[in-house]
Formats: C-alpha cells, sequence, structure tokens
C-alpha cells in the first residue's frame, strides 16, 4: 500500500537569525498594508476559539484610548496541550516580533506576557530575550516594552477576560461579554489578546508575504497548525501541520493502528470515534461535531485498550477542579455530570439519566458565562454520544 | 441625549437608550424576566444565568441582565429553548441549595423557593450536593447567620459588601467544586470586619444569610409571669412596617404599629423616637463644647470634625477602619442605648418596677442593632441595657404569628414618661436627618432663633446624594456663645460605608474642614437599613423618605429641645447635658478592631 504521509511543516520552528530585519522591515510599512496582510492570510487565533487575527488588530487601532495593551497568551492550560511552550522556547523572537508589531499598529506602549504558573522555567530565559529584545526596539526607536506576568495556576485564567482579572490583582473570573477586549481589555483599556502561536505566525506572515501562509489549508482555515500530539501513540510530540487533514490521514501517520478515538481540543474539545475519522476535518469551518473541528492544537488519541468512561471521568474531575464557581451551569453543571456518570456506572440511577445528563450539557453549552463554560460538556455529550455502552456497562 | 434603539421583545417593539440592557427594556414593556443574581443597587455579575433570553438567529442564550440592547435585536423570553434552559438552572440550584423549606426561616419569602415553584422543579432533579459537602452554619455573630448550605453563589452579597459598603467582610474563595462566599480566612463573621449592616441579609434572595432571630425570646419575655416588657421602635420603623405587611412603600402606620404592640403584649409602649431627642440634645451639646475647646481655650486635644454615633454599622466600621479618629466619634450613645440605659434606670424607677424584672425590646430597621445591644459596653444599668433587638420583619412576623389583622387597628399612641418626641426624632430614618434635627436645636441654643429655613426645613442636608455639604452662617449669637460669632458651621451628610470611607480619607488627607459629619452605616440611612422590609431599591427607599419628612413636618413639636419629656427628664433626673447622671448612662467608648 502506498501510504503518502501528511506534510510536515517547518514555518514556526525554523529558527531563523533575522529578528532585526523582519521588525525593521515591518515597522516601516503602513498599518493599514500590515492589517491587509493579516486579513487576506487569513490567519484566525491559535488559541482555539479562531478569531481573525487582523481583524481582532484592526479593531482595536480603531478605537481611540490614551492606553492599550498587548498581551500574549501563554497560560496554555488546556490538557493535552503544550506547544506554546516549545514555541516560547524555541521562538520566543517571533512572538516578540508579533507583539512589537501589534504594539505600532495599535499604538500600545506596553505588552505582557501571562505566562502559565507551571511555566516558571521558561521565566529566566524569556527575560533575557526580552532584554534584548527592548535594546533592538530603542534602535529602531519603537517605544514599546514587554513584562512578564506570572500566572498562578487556575485553567480559568486562560480565559481573557478572566486573565485581565487575574492581571488586576482580582479574583480570576471572566467577565461579562460585551465590551469585548478590542474595547474594553486590560484596565479596562483597548487590549490585543493573542495566544502564542498566533503570534508566532504572524512573524512568518510578515516575513514570506499573506500568500504563502494562504497557500496552506482549505477554504476558512489557512495556514499551519502546531499539534501537540499525545496519547497511545508511537510518536508523541509536538508537530507543525497543514490544517484542513481528515483525522483519518492524523490517525494514520500517528496512531498505533489501533486508535479507536481521538480527543481533539483537550478536555473542553471533542471526542471522535474511529467511525467518524474520515469525516472529520481539522479547521475552523462548518458546524462542530462530525465535519469540521477546531482545535487548540491538542490531539490525544486513544486506543481500544481504554476505558472512555475513564477518560470522560478525568475530564469531568478536572472541570469540576477548575470551573471558576461563578456561574450557574459550569459550577453545578460540571459537578452534576461526573456525579450523574459515577451513579449510572454503579446502577443507582437508570442509564436514562445520562439523556438528562445530555440535556444538561446542552443548557450548559447555551447558558454558560464564557467560553470554557460552553464547551466543558463538549467532552461529555461527544463521549457518551458515541459511548454510551461503556458508560453504563 | 442618548440615542435610541429599537428592538422587538416578544414581538412588541420597544425603544430604549444605548446602553441599556435587555432586561431594562422588557421592563419597560411590561415583560417580567426572572433573575436571581441582578439586584437593582448592585453592579450586573451576570452569575446566575436564570435570566437568559433567546435571540433569533443566535445559538447561544444571551444573559438579559448583562447584554446591551442593540439595533434590530429579536429576542425571545419565553421559547422553549429558553424555558427550557431556564428550568436546567433553577434545578442546578437548586441541587446546590439545602432545601429544607418547610423548616427555613426564608419560608415564604426565598426567591429560589418561589422560581422552583415557578417552573415546577420536580422530583427529577439532579442529585441532591448537600450531603457531599461540609458546609456549615456561622452563627456566632449576635446579628447574622450564614449558612453556606443555603448559598446560591450568586454573590450579591459579595457585591453588597464591596460595591455598597466597601468593606469586603464577604469574598469569593475556592474554585470549582469549592467554590463559595467566606470571609478573610473563613473566620466567623463576628471576628472579621463585618460590620453587622445587614445589607447583604437584606439582599440575599435565599436564606443563606439571614438576620438572627430573637422571636422565640420576646414571646417567652412577654408571656413569663412578673416580667415588665418595655418596647422601644426606631424612626424607621414606621414608615416601612406596613410594606412588610403588604402595604406600598411609604405609608406612615405609627398608630397602628403602637397599637399592634399592645395588642402582642408589651407592658410599656415607648419611642426610641424620645432618646433621638434626647441624642440631640447630648450630641449638639457635646459638639457645641468641642467647638468652644477649639476656638476659645485653644485646647490641642480638642478632636474635630465630630462625627455621628447613632449608626452602629458605622461605629463598628471606624473603630475597624479608622481607629486613629475614634476621638472624633461622638461618645454619645445611639438612641437605642439611650433607651434602654434609661428605661431599667429612670423608667424602671418611676414604675417602680425591678429593673431584673425589667425585659427590655427595640425594634429596629437594623441587624447592627442587635449586636449593639450585645456589646459590653452597653450595660450602664447594671443589666443588659437592651435585651433584645427585632428587626422591623421580625415584628412584622409576630403581628402574623398573632393573627393581627394589622390594616384594622385602630391608632393608638405611645405610653408617656418616654413616649413624646419631636420631627426632628422622627427623620433620624433618613439621610440626614440627625444633622438637621441637630441644627435645629444647635442654631436655636446659640442664636436664640430658629435656623433661618423655610419651614424649618434645611433642604440642603435632605435628598439621597452620596455625600452633601452644607454650611451654616451663625451670627447675632446670644452673650455666652460670643465665640460662634461669625462662624460658618460646615456640615457633612453622607451613607452607605462606602462613601463614609470616602469622607473619612478626605478628613485624613487634610481635603475636609468639616466640624460636624453625620454617617449612615446604610444607604439612605435607617430608612434603608438591613433590617428593613425585603426587597429595597432607590425607588423604594425614595418612597420611605417621603413618608419620614411627612411624619415630620405633621408633628406639632419640631425641635427636640421642644420635646416636653424631655425638658422633664434634664429638670427631673439628668440635671443638664453631658451632666455627671448624662455621662454615666447616656454616654459611651469605643475600641480599635482589627483591619481583616
Amino acid at each position: 500500500m502506498n501510504k503518502k504521509h501528511l506534510q510536515r511543516l517547518d514555518l514556526i520552528f525554523k529558527n531563523e537569525h533575522d529578528t532585526e530585519k523582519i521588525l525593521e522591515k515591518a515597522l516601516a510599512r503602513p498599518d493599514d498594508d500590515l492589517i491587509n496582510d493579516l486579513i487576506s492570510s487569513g490567519l484566525k487565533g491559535r488559541g482555539g476559539a479562531g478569531f481573525p487575527t487582523g481583524l481582532k488588530w484592526k479593531l482595536t487601532s480603531e478605537v481611540e484610548s490614551d492606553e492599550k495593551y498587548v498581551i500574549c497568551n501563554a497560560d496554555e492550560g488546556e490538557p493535552g496541550t503544550f506547544k506554546d511552550r516549545e514555541i516560547l522556547s524555541s521562538v520566543p523572537h517571533k512572538v516578540l516580533v508579533g507583539m512589537a508589531v501589534c504594539a505600532k499598529i495599535i499604538g500600545s506602549r506596553k505588552g505582557y506576557i501571562y505566562l502559565r504558573g507551571e511555566y516558571k522555567f521558561l521565566k529566566p530565559q524569556l527575560l533575557k530575550i526580552i532584554d534584548d529584545f527592548h535594546k533592538l526596539l530603542d534602535q529602531l526607536n519603537l517605544d514599546f516594552r514587554v513584562e512578564i506576568f506570572m500566572g498562578s495556576g487556575a485553567y480559568i485564567c486562560g480565559e481573557e477576560s478572566a486573565l485581565f482579572e487575574s492581571m488586576e490583582g482580582k479574583r480570576g473570573e471572566p467577565r461579562n461579554k460585551p465590551p469585548f477586549p478590542t474595547n474594553s481589555g486590560y484596565r479596562g483599556k483597548p487590549t490585543v489578546i493573542n495566544n502564542v502561536e498566533t503570534l508566532a505566525h504572524t512573524y512568518s506572515i510578515f516575513k514570506y508575504g499573506p500568500e504563502k501562509f494562504r497557500d496552506l489549508g482549505v477554504q476558512d482555515s489557512r495556514g499551519s497548525k502546531v499539534f501537540s500530539v499525545s496519547g497511545d501513540t508511537p510518536i508523541p510530540g509536538i508537530y507543525e501541520l497543514e490544517f484542513g487533514m481528515t483525522l483519518q490521514k492524523f490517525v494514520e501517520d500517528f496512531g498505533d493502528g489501533d486508535a479507536k478515538a481521538v480527543q481533539v481540543g483537550g478536555a473542553s474539545g471533542f471526542c471522535v470515534p474511529r467511525k467518524k475519522f474520515d469525516k472529520t476535518v481539522i479547521g475552523y469551518q462548518g458546524k462542530l461535531t462530525g465535519a469540521s473541528l477546531p482545535t487548540g492544537g491538542s490531539m490525544m488519541i486513544f486506543n481500544s485498550s481504554r476505558s472512555m468512561y475513564n477518560v470522560l471521568h478525568n475530564y469531568l474531575d478536572f472541570f469540576v477542579e477548575e470551573s471558576c464557581g461563578q456561574c450557574t451551569p459550569c459550577r453545578v453543571g460540571t459537578q452534576q455530570l461526573l456525579l450523574g456518570i459515577q451513579a449510572v456506572k454503579k446502577g443507582e440511577q437508570p442509564s436514562s439519566y445520562l439523556d438528562k445528563l445530555m440535556e444538561l450539557a446542552e443548557a450548559m453549552r447555551v447558558t454558560a458565562k464564557c467560553g470554557l463554560g460552553q464547551s466543558v460538556a463538549n467532552s461529555f455529550s461527544s463521549i457518551v454520544e458515541n459511548f454510551k455502552e461503556e458508560m453504563i456497562y | 441625549m442618548a440615542e435610541k434603539i429599537n428592538l422587538r421583545i416578544d414581538n412588541i417593539a420597544v425603544s430604549v437608550d444605548e446602553g441599556s440592557t435587555i432586561l431594562e427594556a422588557a421592563k419597560k414593556i411590561n415583560i417580567r424576566i426572572p433573575t436571581l443574581c441582578y439586584h437593582e443597587d448592585l453592579c450586573v455579575a451576570g452569575n446566575c444565568r436564570v435570566c437568559v433570553v433567546e435571540q433569533a438567529g443566535s445559538d447561544r442564550l444571551l444573559p438579559s441582565c448583562a447584554m446591551p440592547v442593540s439595533e434590530g435585536m429579536e429576542i425571545m423570553t419565553n421559547s422553549l429553548k429558553v424555558r427550557k434552559a431556564r428550568k436546567e438552572v433553577i434545578e442546578l440550584l437548586v441541587s446546590e441549595h439545602r432545601a429544607e423549606c418547610t423548616r427555613c426561616y426564608k419560608n415564604g419569602s426565598c426567591e429560589l423557593q418561589e422560581l422552583s415553584s415557578e417552573y415546577i422543579v420536580g422530583e427529577n432533579g439532579y442529585i441532591d450536593l448537600i450531603p457531599l459537602k461540609d458546609l456549615t452554619i456561622d452563627h456566632f455573630s449576635p446579628s447574622i447567620i450564614k449558612d453556606d448550605s443555603k448559598c446560591i453563589r450568586c454573590q450579591r452579597c459579595v457585591r453588597t459588601c464591596s460595591q455598597l459598603q466597601n468593606i469586603s467582610a464577604l469574598t469569593v474563595a475556592y474554585k470549582g467544586e469549592e467554590m463559595k462566599i467566606s470571609t478573610f480566612f473563613e473566620r466567623p463573621m463576628y471576628e472579621v470586619v463585618c460590620t453587622n449592616c445587614g445589607q447583604c441579609v437584606n439582599r440575599c434572595p435565599t436564606g443563606a444569610l439571614t438576620e438572627k432571630t430573637y422571636l422565640n425570646e420576646v414571646w417567652s419575655a412577654i408571656h413569663a409571669a412578673g416580667k415588665h416588657v418595655v418596647v422601644q421602635t426606631a424612626p424607621a420603623v414606621r414608615i416601612a412596617l406596613g410594606e412588610a405587611l403588604g402595604m406600598p412603600p411609604g405609608e406612615i402606620v405609627t398608630g397602628k404599629l403602637v397599637s399592634a404592640l399592645r395588642r402582642l403584649g408589651f407592658d410599656s409602649v415607648l419611642d426610641t423616637d424620645f432618646t433621638a431627642d434626647l441624642t440631640i440634645i447630648e450630641e449638639g451639646n457635646e459638639l457645641l463644647q468641642r467647638l468652644k475647646k477649639a476656638l476659645v481655650d485653644k485646647d490641642p486635644t480638642v478632636r474635630l470634625p465630630m462625627t455621628t454615633s447613632c449608626s452602629p454599622g458605622w461605629v463598628k466600621f471606624i473603630e475597624h477602619a479608622f481607629p486613629e479618629y475614634l476621638g472624633n466619634v461622638s461618645t454619645a450613645k445611639s438612641p437605642q442605648q439611650m433607651f434602654g440605659a434609661l428605661a431599667k434606670t429612670f423608667y424602671a424607677n418611676k414604675l417602680d418596677v425591678d429593673p431584673e424584672k425589667m425585659v427590655s425590646v427595640s425594634i429596629m430597621p437594623c441587624t447592627a442593632k442587635k449586636y449593639e445591644a450585645a456589646r459590653p459596653e452597653m450595660r450602664s444599668s447594671g443589666y443588659q441595657d437592651v435585651d433584645y433587638v427585632l428587626t422591623t420583619r421580625e415584628l412584622a412576623l409576630m403581628i402574623k404569628q398573632a393573627g393581627i389583622d394589622f390594616f384594622s387597628l385602630p391608632d393608638d399612641e405611645y405610653d408617656s414618661i418616654m413616649g413624646e418626641s419631636s420631627g426632628a426624632a422622627v427623620i433620624f430614618g433618613a439621610t440626614g436627618g440627625v444633622m438637621e434635627a441637630a441644627l435645629r436645636t444647635a442654631y436655636e441654643v446659640v442664636t436664640g432663633r430658629e435656623v433661618p429655613f423655610e419651614g424649618l426645613n434645611i433642604t440642603p442636608v435632605r435628598g439621597m446624594e452620596y455625600i452633601r455639604e452644607a454650611a451654616v452662617k451663625i451670627d447675632n449669637v446670644l452673650p455666652e456663645w460670643s465665640f460662634l460669632e461669625g462662624v460658618e458651621l460646615k456640615t457633612c451628610v453622607t451613607h452607605g460605608l462606602s462613601n463614609a470611607k470616602k469622607v473619612m480619607e478626605a478628613v485624613r488627607d487634610g481635603k475636609a474642614d468639616y466640624h460636624f459629619i453625620e454617617v449612615m452605616a446604610c444607604p439612605g440611612g435607617c430608612l434603608g437599613g438591613g433590617g428593613q422590609p425585603i426587597p429595597t431599591s432607590t425607588a423604594i427607599r425614595k418612597r420611605r423618605s417621603e413618608a419620614i419628612y411627612q411624619e415630620d413636618s405633621l408633628k406639632p413639636i419640631r425641635k427636640s429641645h421642644e420635646n416636653p419629656e424631655v425638658v422633664h427628664i434634664y429638670e427631673e433626673y439628668l440635671k443638664e447635658p453631658l451632666g455627671h447622671k448624662s455621662h454615666e448612662l447616656l454616654h459611651t467608648t469605643y475600641k480599635e478592631r482589627n483591619r481583616y
């Protein structure tokens, strides 16, 4: 059989020693040109939500304010995701260039990297790189400074508005939206907040132009994506792949030949069973399940030796602890889902109780306050839907 | 003028100002959307998700309390999707709430209970989370009981404590399943900065925060053989009690209140307003004395500005937050405690009742009064001066328990000796009232003339503005007050502890040169007290305030120093303001407290 492998890309991690040149070139260009490049590249947020990056920068640039902020979200807390750590370890200058160009466009003098508490070990080397970067900014006459803000380990603080609250010294709880960060973010000022990978991609776009990026991927999902591959795979690790692959292709390359399910997008993502591998495309567009899945890049492969009940139990355990507790559906809903599957497994509730829980999951999705609350039940619905017998017996 | 936004809610067109929320727009066309965490007095939280509505073309539901309207919106408040989601949310809340409704103090006045009955939360609900958790009841405070097992984490109390009062005694602790409302290091409420103001109690939708009730104790006292039970009623009770019994806000029910208390079996029905007048004499003279010491004696130890001391929430606040200013607080006790001290001394003596056999009960718009009565300083009579404090709400409950048809009661009058009062005492119940009462008396004492305001109504100190300043020029004074000739008396009135904090910071930073400051811990003053009927809102407080000023204007006597019983008690018993007896019974001390 002639098996064609997925193309491994090397846009992000290629260590190009031309920071100064790329930055100088970008800073010399008109803001509109840069924004147009980003928009036409089709780059969307790599944290998982997929908001068009160029539009985000454009909206923030249009708001009048004496102070604006650029924040790099490095709170990478989604279980199964570890790509941002690698990007910050090996190519942090690309992220910094992205932040600086954004600062120039929107008119910001201050940027922050919100670094996940567990990534404290990265701080010394990052500080040194930031220090050198500041010298470069001085040479290029850009009044912009980057600071590191250490997160303290709460999952919810990866949600952008909870992240702002956390930075402001408050309890990390998501805010009501609107207003959106483009108008009112950190300290109530217009703020661009981007995922680490998103910022690194802007570097490539400024360097190679939007076409090269746009040529990769499919339809609304353009460019490459860094995936964190884990689980039952002989080759766990970080891989940059083109958007638009089917899960079938992915599993052929990365699975151990016995994959029964892939959890796409981490604990808050969706579980896809084997029978839907060939119909599931990794990308942003379309309806969520079955057709196309957006993702922050976490791909967990489970083979037939795994109990999907245990997998789901593990995710729900995580959410029961990591919900901020602010809104009812997420705080109580997660507890009820966990207790519910336990009760069904033990026979304390009939299997039809799962149907009630499916309705709860839907209610959580439509009523929860933040992106986390709206997506915590994704893993529940997709696992229960596809592996119902494993929940009962 | 704000731009108008046009939208349709349940197919009814409505036009509202830009920036309005969907909830506000719905209210305008009389569509009621159920809410829980929302409270008119507080910032929007969007926590409970009960108020979700559907927007045409949108997959997710929107929180109507937090979502601003936009042009052309099509909102459905009662679609199947909305009803299903709302019911799920209510069921979830019920699952984390100790639903022992029939045994709950808030039975019948619980917002969660009301919603669950409206949405028919049946027996096929979710797994009861309460047995799985180790939630406790904090009943150590003399004022407030906090039962975490009934808390639905709406954070109304947290917002009340931080936003309205700027105390933050109650905050959110932990996350996820362990998230709860707690205090500094989870200490009991009485050990932390809680001022017992009870604003949280007034806003808690369930039985998680309630006043500590002394109903049983009071019933027992009334029925105990050989006990003489005296009751005093605070100024703000008579304009709010009706609400708790089903009347609209702002009804004056003084006569019926007195009737009801007699019917309940209290032996003496007396009035805190009497000691409010007395407070004015003592506190007014204290102010004049401080001014004399400052202006004539040039005494560097005299502390100005002087602040009022009748709000026990305020007193505890300053003990915690600005202990270096305790010397500025008037040493005069609050009217409740002056009354308590006199009841078991002067009054008991008059009636020839053994003070040991006397039980002193007060009806207050306040939860902090319960704590104040229990302060160790408040035992000047040799006994606890005030034995039990009931809130306006508790009295309403007593009246219901006794089967009294309140509305058909005849009007009655307070007993004499400590039952007469002036209009100046009545307005103690509203923010600015103590200041107005003090000015009516002090000005006249010093100049021999009435305050130069139409109808004695000192309007600059009235109203609901959070910080109000007024200056009164004093001239043509009587000879013994010559040192005050030409002095402009600078006053400030504030209510709500967040505003009190601002005023005290201005004083501390030397940015305020007031002589006299009135502070009430609760928004609107006592009429908006934590022990008042639920709900409360700006509109309700305004109605209560109007009633108070109406009651004042109808009183034949409008000035404290003209209250004949007050005149009499000085002649017969106290002799002179700030005299020996006064110091023994009517003045007190304060103490510094912790900062957490």
